[in-house]
């Protein structure tokens, strides 16, 4: 199996705080990998360590053979990785559909010149990226809402936005910040079974969740993570019997 | 109101047309000298607060020195056409590379700042360019000015009377608009746009974000300095007086006040705030005055300004949809 993230030995220091110790982990193509742990395990960071928001103070991040440790953001998501963040960042001012076409920046190509001389080619690309949204949207099942600003949809809609507009790059690896965060039960099962169907179509998923049902019902294999040390992986069964673990969730929560 | 707005969406393309057709008519209608003075300014201000728009209302980058790039392209135009002849073909393209060099210039701070920070700069910038306008003696003839530029003139015809200048000015607006317009309906202008709304999500996206804001800031610098390139053929004498931070401010307050990120709100603002004082001359002196106040009121009233919120094309696609759902049921 090729892997298509590999992240070794990751250290990331704020000042005196260690916020990942030492971490290494890898996903192969086709899984869905969850990583969880309590408040401030450092799961966010690690997120914004492999999508090159930190640059780790020691360690390398791979995406499939190629070292992207010291890329820009801008070049990690045209090399292949898109995300979503856990408090949701989207373009508000822009309608729903316009957020899932700027997703396609990396994959289109028309630049000032085609915008100001109405090239055949901007056309073309036009036409192509509207077909193209209106399938995620579809799929994310956001297409009544395609002509309203993201800012106004409601919540768990602009969850699922965030979802669209990354998988618009069309990804090597999908990450997600707790995507069921805030939702109601059926958004929930609604977002699993979206996730599902990612997942059938051939998509590798990295997702951060609190959500412990979801994390169990859809990863292949979780991480966990607490105080910046990983301290178990494996099936969700070997996760939810590990001793580390428990403790970990019954020092600091309920 | 929202009935009017969705009429506009509706129609905007015969709107647009039957503005241009009056903007056309409307020389031959008023032939007043004093009527068509004040048009010829509403004209150039529309060019310059369009362009501040692109980095005010589609950027989302305050800035408080683009009198200077109005200025630079001025000045461009002034010393090429008295010291070496030029025709404004050629003063207006090289006002546009010269304003678009400095816009990079201005831009190139981006790396490192941000939001407020480069306002700051913007100001400095714009100071700094003043200075040197005021103080290169041998170029630009400090605080005495460039007297004495030469008319519009294009492939050997002279654009003297006002109504010619207007023609001029008109053909400026309509490039202005069109390339703003052309702009923002791209995938540049939709990445420039992501930035504006949420800069991390943008790079997390694969934009640039750097990259382009630079090209904001040239592409602004570029419209703007064609702006000035037009003023000192049309106004035939320019100092350094024209172009302060105070100019700047007022540039300002026409890019939001009409709206920001809003074409229609750019034409519309600067007209009304452009002709208003002028038809009230006794206010003129407390024009200052009168636009603090307007903006202090903008602000909290209705901070993204007149047209900030509407979004024609986005009620038009609505309009479109719900058509369509009711031609279906
Ligand atoms: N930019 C930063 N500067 C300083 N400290 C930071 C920074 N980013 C994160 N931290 C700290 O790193 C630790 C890990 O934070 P992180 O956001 O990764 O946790 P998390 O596991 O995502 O938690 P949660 O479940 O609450 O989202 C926290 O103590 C946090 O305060
Ligand atoms: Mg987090």
């Amino acid at each position: 199996m090729s892997e298509v993230l590999k992240v070794s030995g990751v250290t990331q220091r704020f000042g005196g705080l260690v916020a990942l110790d030492n971490i290494s982990i890898h996903i192969g193509q086709g899984e869905i990998v969850g990583i969880i742990g309590p408040n401030g395990a450092g799961k966010t960071t690690l997120f914004n360590v492999i999508t090159g928001i930190y640059h780790p103070t020691e360690g390398q991040v791979f995406l499939e053979d190629t070292e992207i440790t010291t890329y820009k953001t801008h070049e990690i998501a045209k090399a292949g990785f898109a995300r979503t963040f856990q408090n949701i960042r989207l373009f508000g001012k822009l309608s729903v559909m316009d957020n899932v076409i700027a997703g396609m920046h990396t994959r289109r190509k028309t630049n000032l010149f085609d915008a100001i001389f109405q090239t055949g080619r901007r056309r073309r690309e036009g036409r192509e990226a509207q077909e193209k949204a209106e399938k995620l949207l579809k799929l994310m099942d956001l297409w009544e809402d395609r002509h309203s600003l993201a800012s106004s949809l409601p919540y768990g809609h602009q969850r699922r936005l965030e979802i669209a507009r990354a998988l618009a790059a069309e990804p090597k690896l999908l990450l997600l910040d707790e995507p069921a965060a805030g939702m109601n039960e059926q958004e929930t099962e609604e977002l699993r079974e979206m996730v599902l169907q990612l997942k059938q179509m051939g998509l590798t998923i990295f997702l951060i969740e609190h959500d412990m049902k979801f994390v169990m019902n859809i990863c292949e294999r979780i991480y966990v993570l607490n105080h910046g040390v990983l301290i178990a992986q494996g099936t969700p069964a070997q996760v939810s019997q590990n001793q580390a673990v428990i403790e970990a969730y019954l020092g600091e929560e309920d | 109101m929202n009935k009017i707005f969705e009429f506009c969406a509706w129609h905007s393309g015969k709107l647009t047309v039957g503005a241009l057709a009056l903007a056309i008519v409307f020389p031959f209608v008023f032939t007043s000298s004093y009527v068509l003075r004040i048009a010829i300014t509403v004209l150039m201000y529309i060019v310059l607060s369009l362009s501040l728009n692109l980095l005010v209302g589609f950027l989302g980058q305050m800035s408080m020195g683009h009198a200077a790039f109005w200025g630079i392209g001025a000045y461009t135009a002034a010393i090429l056409s008295t010291r070496l002849n030029l025709s404004s073909l050629g003063t207006f393209l090289a006002a546009m590379v010269v304003a678009g060099l400095f816009g990079l210039l201005l831009g190139l701070p981006v790396l490192k700042l941000k939001g407020y920070y480069l306002t700051v700069v913007t100001l400095g910038f714009c100071e700094i360019v003043r200075l040197v306008e005021l103080n290169w003696m041998d170029l630009t003839r400090g605080s005495l000015g460039i007297a004495a530029i030469p008319p519009l003139n294009f492939f050997g015809q002279i654009f003297k009377s006002s109504r010619s200048v207007y023609f001029v000015a008109l053909v400026l607006v309509v490039l202005a608009v069109y390339v703003v317009h052309s702009i923002i309906n791209s995938r540049v202008g939709l990445a420039v746009m992501s930035i504006r709304d949420d800069d991390v999500a943008a790079a997390s996206i694969g934009i640039p974000v750097f990259r382009y804001k630079v090209m904001v800031f040239i592409v602004a610098g570029m419209l703007a300095g064609l702006a000035g390139a037009f003023y000192a053929h049309y106004i035939s004498f320019i100092d350094p007086s024209g172009f302060t931070t105070s100019a700047s401010l007022d540039l300002v307050i026409l890019a939001i006040f009409g709206g920001q990120g809003s074409i229609p709100g750019a034409i519309l603002g600067t007209t009304l705030l452009t002709v208003l004082p002028e038809t009230m001359r006794s206010l003129m002196e407390y024009r200052q005055m009168i636009y603090g106040v307007i903006i202090v009121v903008m602000m909290l009233v209705k901070p993204d300004g007149l047209l900030g919120r509407v979004n024609f094309k986005y009620i038009r696609q609505r309009l479109q949809m719900k058509a369509e759902k009711e031609a279906k049921a």
